[in-house]
């Protein structure tokens, strides 16, 4: 993006203070991290074990990133927008679902059939998040579609409060826990390692969902019509593709991914799901996204992954060798940084370069 | 357009339905329960009843119209509207026979309760069938009532929703208006125009005859006007006398704002001014510039935390409250634009979507060190920082809101001086350049980093000053108050006001911050009502409601080709067929 030929400054020539600040920034970031990371490994204040399962948690919870990161990525890959309120259309299954799930479990059918139930609430929030994400799809993001980028982005974020107060009138705003499920309360014991065994199951679900997504993107004729229209809309219209059901396609897959992802998410989490739950999430989830390579599939799960994984282990790797108190507290400031870092060095992310200067 | 026209009763039916949704939405989501508590007229007509009959009053005037344009006759448009009416209670009425056959409704949808049942059957809750007979009778008169619209006349029409959304109004803000008009009437007389809050039938009258035979009179005037010189001659610029008469008595009545209005109304002015000032200032970088910051909130703390921690008289200040607020203002603004700078650096070359989810990124870090146990010592972790001190005015201290309305007015003043004169300098002008595209700026020699930058900083330093007032104003600064949210708020006034519109942001953070301060109900779906605006007004009136003159000029010059109907669309289904 710097190579926009700028007039030669008067005073500056060819010396760019901004670059030189970024840089500076990057420099000192890097520091940070290793004299943070060597300090906490040298001190010996955690066990292997600890690292080892910070490392399961993380990418339990990266799975859960992933799923909604690749709602992000489809749609950027088609639209080239940001879907702000994707976060919302994962909070809409899971809170919906929360009621189905309570009911399944008065009448005892959580426990003798846990892997059926699950399947039916991951299908019936996904379905929930589907509804949204066509509706969100087709009342304010269709007619803006030649719209300036900023139009789009602000009816997004509109879009995102809109749907968080309206499932606040629904439902209310108070926390509403999922129901614990018998069969993932144990742990597994692997030596001395000991990992809580609903942290395999949400890493072997959400695969399981990004397996089939992948299938259907890469294997099947509807997902050839998807690459093509991200590819080029004139060029696949002519070839007869049928662009808005594409998109409509493309929000649905998405909403179900995760409606699903809020249902693993509430297996998984016991603190409960409210109607704000979507909003980090679904930022972090947006982090993951353009860590992989926004547009790009395969990045998005790596993405979510490794955004999971940093956010277990980087608090106590970095922030607790830099001696600053409360360190998983700032959780969230590894992503959010992790965030302005990856745009400012490496917008297109690890797996893509799909990002050229027209779209950024 | 279309070949096969589609037959009036669907097309009043699906009409209706929307409407219906609507309906079955606003009690959903408790909005009819919440407004039915303040009555517009006393006991007679409440803004829940009027929330009732709404949806299908637009529904009806949408069917009417649009089985006209396929040249249906006025009979036939109003019956088409009633069957619209009374499409519109099928939803309400399928949840109450839902709500009456299952037990637990209520534990899912936390508004489906009786108050409800009570509302959407005006009262019938132990008669549900004659509730719901009433329910649609009310709806297909309310949607006939709505196709009458259409058949009147344009200016009796004007007049008609022009003095019912004035008695309407005075009905609402009767509160506000009572605190008004107590200086200027005895309290008898004021007591025979509201009973409480709410309008008493004979003044709702008087207002409504008297208002109605002053529009009709003045769209009479209007027209005939119009009629008799040519429509370029009305737009004839003001002279400048006629401009400095307009200036002064706005400053005379800006002044004399709050000696007017009252103590508590003064309290929100103050608040509302905050909101313009930060209007101002984000305007500059999203208005002029058009860089999306979704951080702006930073800034706002920023220089409230300087103010608090500076001034503070508890453990936390530096000072132990010997800094006077007026030596702190300077410091929060340039803390701020120091923030805002060096906030911009790592941004710079971001672009459009990218830049609003980096700055918001930038907020959310910000909010999360605040609340942490690491800055606990600094600024205080969630208690905050207590026991600031009012402002000092020469040795009298400045406690009341009529007082630090002064501050806030002076602020404001000064800054939309310095857009003002900004908006029309060089510096203004590249900003323009830039939002309307950043290669070609750059082609044309602009300095776009430095252009970029000086935006990000300028437009922090109200964000600065904003904040120091307003943790002089509260006396506490918690992490709380400086969340998403007040970005959004300010994006929301802006984008409502009209993006680089200076009386746009007045109009917009009277309406968006003013209002839910005014009406209890509304501050509870404030963030509901912002959402449905923010995309109500790009979909519809993306320039908004006092669209500054350059966008005015654009979007009149764009406007021939948007007429045009898009090609993707419109070639779609001949291809995909």
């Amino acid at each position: 993006m710097a190579s926009v030929p700028v007039a030669r400054r008067r005073r500056f020539e060819d010396f760019s203070w901004v670059d030189f600040i970024i840089n500076a920034l990057r420099f000192i970031i890097i520091a940070l991290v290793i004299i943070g990371s060597a300090n906490t490994l040298l001190s010996g204040r955690f066990t292997f074990e600890q690292w080892v399962s910070l490392f399961v948690a993380g990418l339990a919870q990266g799975s859960i990133y992933a799923l909604i990161a690749l709602g992000y990525t489809l749609v950027y890959g088609i639209l080239l927008m940001i879907n702000f309120a994707h976060g919302e259309v994962f909070m809409s299954g899971a809170l919906t679902t929360v009621f189905l799930a309570h009911a399944f479990d008065r009448s005892g059918f959580l426990n003798s059939q846990p892997l059926l139930a699950i399947i039916i609430l991951i299908i019936f929030a996904g379905l929930v998040s589907m509804s949204v994400a066509l509706l969100l799809e087709r009342l304010a993001y269709r007619p803006l579609r030649s719209a300036p980028r900023l139009v789009p982005l602000i009816t997004a974020i509109g879009a995102s409060f809109f749907l968080q107060y309206t499932f606040r009138g629904f439902f209310g705003s108070q926390f509403r826990s999922y129901p614990a499920v018998d069969a993932l309360k144990g742990s597994l014991e692997i030596g001395t390692i000991n990992i809580p065994i609903v942290q395999p199951v949400v890493f072997i679900a959400a695969l399981v969902l990004m397996g089939g997504l992948y299938w259907l993107v890469e294997r099947t004729k509807l997902g050839k019509a998807m690459r093509a229209v991200s590819e080029d809309k004139e060029v696949s219209r002519l070839m007869g593709i049928d662009i808005d059901q594409i998109i409509m396609f493309t929000f649905a897959i998405g909403g179900m991914l995760a409606g699903a992802a809020g249902v693993i998410n509430g297996l998984f989490r016991p603190q409960g799901v409210n109607f704000f739950m979507g909003f980090v999430p679904g930022i972090k989830a947006f982090t993951a996204a353009v860590l992989g390579g926004i547009g790009n599939i395969r990045g998005a799960m790596l993405g979510g992954l490794f955004l999971g994984v940093i956010e277990a282990v980087g608090p106590n790797l970095i922030f607790n060798g830099l001696g600053i108190p409360g360190s998983n507290q700032l959780k969230d400031v590894i992503a959010f940084t992790m965030l302005v870092l990856v745009l400012i060095f490496r917008p297109q992310g690890l797996l893509g370069e799909r990002l050229t200067e027209k779209k950024a | 357009m279309e070949k096969h026209r589609k037959p009036y009763w669907r097309t009043a039916l699906q009409v209706g339905l929307v409407a219906g949704v609507v309906l079955l939405y606003l009690g959903t989501i408790g909005m009819l329960a919440a407004f039915q508590e303040r009555e517009v007229i006393y006991e007679i007509v409440s803004l829940g009843q009027i929330l009732i009959v709404f949806p299908s009053l637009v529904g009806g005037w949408m069917a009417a119209r649009r089985v006209q344009a396929h040249g249906a006759s006025p009979v036939v448009a109003i019956a088409s509207s009633v069957l619209a009416g009374i499409a519109a209670a099928v939803p309400t009425l399928i949840m109450l026979v839902i709500n009456a056959n299952v037990e637990n409704v209520r534990d899912v949808l936390v508004n489906i309760n009786r108050d409800w049942v009570d509302i959407v059957t005006f009262g019938n809750r132990d008669d549900l069938l004659a509730g719901a007979v009433l329910l649609l009778v009310v709806l297909a008169v309310a949607s006939a009532v709505g196709a009458l619209l259409t058949l009147l006349p344009g200016k009796l029409r004007s007049a008609l929703i022009f003095t019912s959304a004035l008695v309407l109004l005075v009905g609402m803000f009767g509160e506000t208006v009572r605190q008004i008009l107590q200086q200027l009437l005895p309290r008898e007389t004021l007591d025979s125009i509201y009973r409480r809050t709410s309008l008493r039938v004979g003044p709702a009258v008087i207002i409504f005859v008297l208002g109605f035979i002053g529009s009709y009179f003045w769209a009479y005037r209007k027209e005939t006007a119009s009629r008799s010189a040519p429509r370029a001659a009305n737009v004839t610029p003001r002279s400048l006398t006629q401009r400095i008469i307009v200036f002064i008595v706005l400053a005379i009545v800006l002044l004399a704002l709050p000696l007017i209005v009252g103590r508590a109304l003064s309290d929100i002015l103050v608040t509302v001014g905050l909101y313009v000032l930060m209007g101002l200032g984000l305007n500059i970088a999203i208005g002029l510039a058009g860089l999306l910051d979704l951080g702006y909130v930073t800034n706002y703390a920023v220089g409230a935390y300087i103010c608090a921690v500076l001034t503070s008289t508890g453990t936390l200040g530096l000072t132990g409250g010997q800094m006077s607020f007026w030596v702190v203002i300077p410091i929060a603004l340039v803390a701020a634009m120091i923030t805002g700078f060096l906030l911009a650096m790592p941004v710079l070359k971001m672009r459009g979507d990218y830049l609003a989810i980096a700055t918001l990124g930038f907020g959310e870090i910000l909010g999360t060190l605040a609340i942490s146990d690491w800055l606990r010592p600094v600024i205080g972790g969630a208690q905050g920082v207590l026991f600031i001190p009012k402002p000092n005015f020469f040795g009298t201290e400045l406690v009341n809101p009529e007082q630090l309305y002064y501050i806030v007015l002076a602020a404001c003043a000064i800054t939309l001086f310095i857009s003002i004169r900004l908006n029309n300098s060089r510096v203004g002008r590249r900003w323009m350049a830039i939002r309307e595209d950043e290669d070609v700026a750059a082609a044309m020699g602009i300095d776009t980093a430095r252009a970029k930058l000086l935006a990000f900083t300028i437009s922090a330093a109200t964000g600065g000053v904003a904040g120091a007032i307003f943790a002089a104003k509260v006396g506490t600064v918690f992490p709380n108050s400086f969340t998403v949210f007040v970005s959004i708020n300010v994006l929301s006034l802006i984008i409502l006001g009209g993006m680089g519109s200076n009386p746009g942001i007045v109009v917009g953070a009277i309406a968006l911050v003013g209002m839910p301060e005014l009406l209890r109900e509304f501050s509870e779906y404030r963030w509901l009502i912002y959402g449905a605006l923010l995309i109500f007004m790009m979909l519809n009136r993306p320039e908004g409601l006092i669209p500054s003159k350059v966008r005015q000029r654009e979007l009149a010059a764009e406007s021939p080709p948007e007429s045009t109907p898009n090609p993707t669309s419109a070639a779609q289904p001949a291809i995909g067929d």
